[in-house]
């Protein structure tokens, strides 16, 4: 880890009208980092994350993010062309539903190739190569590199999702419930999967989930939103073990024991 | 029959041409780039070229050698009808001579001709937008478009090789203009795209139904997109034209029979023409009556 945080995030407010999407949210990520963004429905944890990654501009406050020269740029007066370059190569999205990450009409192989060919690449076979050894990196049979994924099930999408976000090695990936709609026997191996990944690579990531045991699987840090505003944040095993909040203590006593 | 003087010269009215004539300059300022226009009405159907005589209702002046083909060919419907239109609202000469012809309104071919400096080549276009099946959103291609964000296109190609092996993309093949725009050179076969590149000829795309005019200037680099490891090549055929024995031109398959009789003919009537009458001869040259169009009985 270096002594300087990847993103700054200072007093990040969306208001929708008179509605709170987040209000006054403020964090350092750091690399190699796993955050989770916990709460329940409506807690204002998606706009967070959309504001995070520009795809929604915060009504106030700044968020600033350390390109590979080492210098801070301001996500919000980046250009437009700047950011979606960003959002292609060294950031990465994985969203809840794999339809809406994915190009569901062009093969496995295709997907995981677009960024690739977005940054220029040109060369067919090295293209391929690249995208068989993603597959297999997400588990996904070599054979299955020409299927659109419409003929893919809910997991193999959504690793499928996974690895077209991965290949161009980004340094911070944000993940909207990346295992939600998942049975659970695909949510464990989809989990290991990407405790995996996150290691290996040594990814940033801002996972958004309701699932708490999500959360401490994946998640080194922790904060829990409720009414768009964080009401604790701490280190996962601590917020978890010892919630201080009482919303935070109602959630964590409300988990399900089998 | 209304008489002729009650229409305005080349049918639209002024006003209209100033419209169309401002988008034409600023796609030639900006080739390659889509310019919406205010398309007009036409008393045609959309699809039989609405965008293309629109262009060339223009252009044209009176002092202008009209030529119309489609699909290559002088003597088809539309082109027919195309050419007569002019000639009843503008009352100007009409040729089938690509040499002779000042402006050439086309339909999904290029004349084997080499086209010269001062000559216009009008193009009929259908769907002007190259990324159209790749990414529906009219809102995001044009934003793709601004940033240079051309990436998709080479997943279309990607595809392509995946499944068949090679690029199997034969037609409205995307080509980059002057290392900046990627564009659709409307359905023409691949195999005119090579023509695009650096031509003396001003080329105009006109799109009636989509409402978009764009341009390739005079000396313009129109490079065809492809991969290091599969480039770019036009089609080859491996027989030559079975009534005027061109080699290295576009080809049309015309069944003669019944029975998988079929022959090969130019797709270019006017340039299959010339070269019968300079005395070339396919190989079914003398059955006059299987010859498209109106030729010359066989020496």
């Amino acid at each position: 880890m270096t002594d300087e945080p990847l993103l700054r995030v200072s007093a990040l407010s969306k208001f929708y009208g008179s509605r709170v999407g987040c209000d006054n949210v403020s964090f350092d990520l750091w690399p190699g980092e796993v955050l989770a963004v916990v709460g329940e429905s409506g807690s204002g944890k998606t706009t967070l994350l959309n504001c995070l990654s520009t795809r929604l501009l915060p009504s106030s406050g700044t968020a600033s993010y350390r390109m590979r020269d080492g210098q801070f740029r301001e996500l919000y007066r980046m250009s437009e062309a700047e950011r979606r370059f960003l959002m292609r190569t060294d950031w990465g999205f994985v969203h809840q539903n794999p339809a809406d990450g994915l190009r569901m009409t062009v093969s496995a192989g295709a997907n995981v190739g677009e960024r690739l060919m977005a940054v220029g690449d040109r060369h067919y076979g090295k293209i391929r190569a690249t995208a068989v050894d993603w597959l297999s990196r997400v588990e996904i049979d070599e054979d299955r590199i020409d299927d659109e994924p419409r003929a893919f099930s809910g997991g193999m999408r959504q690793r499928l999702q996974i690895a077209r976000n991965l290949v161009t090695g980004p340094r911070l990936v944000f993940m909207d419930e990346p295992t939600g709609g998942l049975d659970v026997s695909v949510q464990a191996r989809l989990l290991d999967l990407l405790r995996g990944l996150v290691t290996d690579l040594g990814l940033a990531a801002i996972v958004v989930t309701h699932d708490l045991a999500v959360a401490r699987l994946l998640s080194q840090r922790m904060m829990v939103m409720k009414d768009g505003r964080v009401i604790e944040s701490g280190l996962t095993d601590r917020v978890l073990d010892d919630p201080r909040a009482p919303y935070t203590q109602l959630l964590v006593s409300s988990i399900l024991q089998v | 029959m209304t008489d002729i003087a009650t229409y305005n010269f080349a049918y639209l009215d002024e006003q209209t041409k100033r419209m169309i004539r401002r988008a034409i300059l600023k796609g030639i300022a900006i080739p390659g780039y889509q310019v919406p226009f205010a398309s007009r009405e036409m008393p045609m159907p959309y699809g039989w070229g609405t965008g293309g005589v629109q262009v060339t209702a223009s252009i044209i002046g009176p002092d202008d050698v009209l030529k119309v083909i489609d699909q290559g060919a002088d003597d088809t419907t539309n082109a027919v009808s195309i050419r007569a239109f002019f000639k009843k609202v503008a009352n100007v000469a009409v040729t089938t001579d690509t040499g002779s012809a000042t402006i050439i309104q086309t339909r999904h071919r290029i004349p084997e001709h080499p086209l010269t400096a001062g000559q216009v080549l009008v193009y009929q276009v259908p769907i002007p937008e190259p990324l159209r099946f790749l990414e529906p959103r009219e809102t995001e291609t044009r934003k793709m478009h601004a940033l240079e964000e051309y990436g998709l296109m080479h997943v279309k190609l990607y595809e392509d090789i995946a499944r068949h092996g090679r690029i199997a993309t034969t037609y409205a093949y995307p080509v980059k203009v002057e290392g900046r725009y990627v564009m659709d050179p409307s359905p023409t076969p691949k195999f005119d795209n090579p023509k695009m590149h650096r031509s003396p000829a001003l080329q105009l795309f006109g799109a009636g139904r989509e409402k978009r005019i764009y341009a390739v200037p005079p000396f313009t680099s129109v490079v065809s997109l492809d991969f290091e490891d599969h480039p770019f090549e036009v089609q080859t055929f491996d027989q030559p034209c079975a009534l005027c024995a061109a080699e290295n031109v576009y080809l049309d398959e015309v069944i003669l029979d019944d029975h998988g009789g079929h022959m090969f003919v130019c797709s270019d009537t006017d340039h299959c023409e010339k070269r019968r009458e300079e005395g070339h001869r396919g190989h079914l040259a003398s059955e006059t009556h299987l010859a498209p169009g109106n030729m010359e009985p066989a020496q």
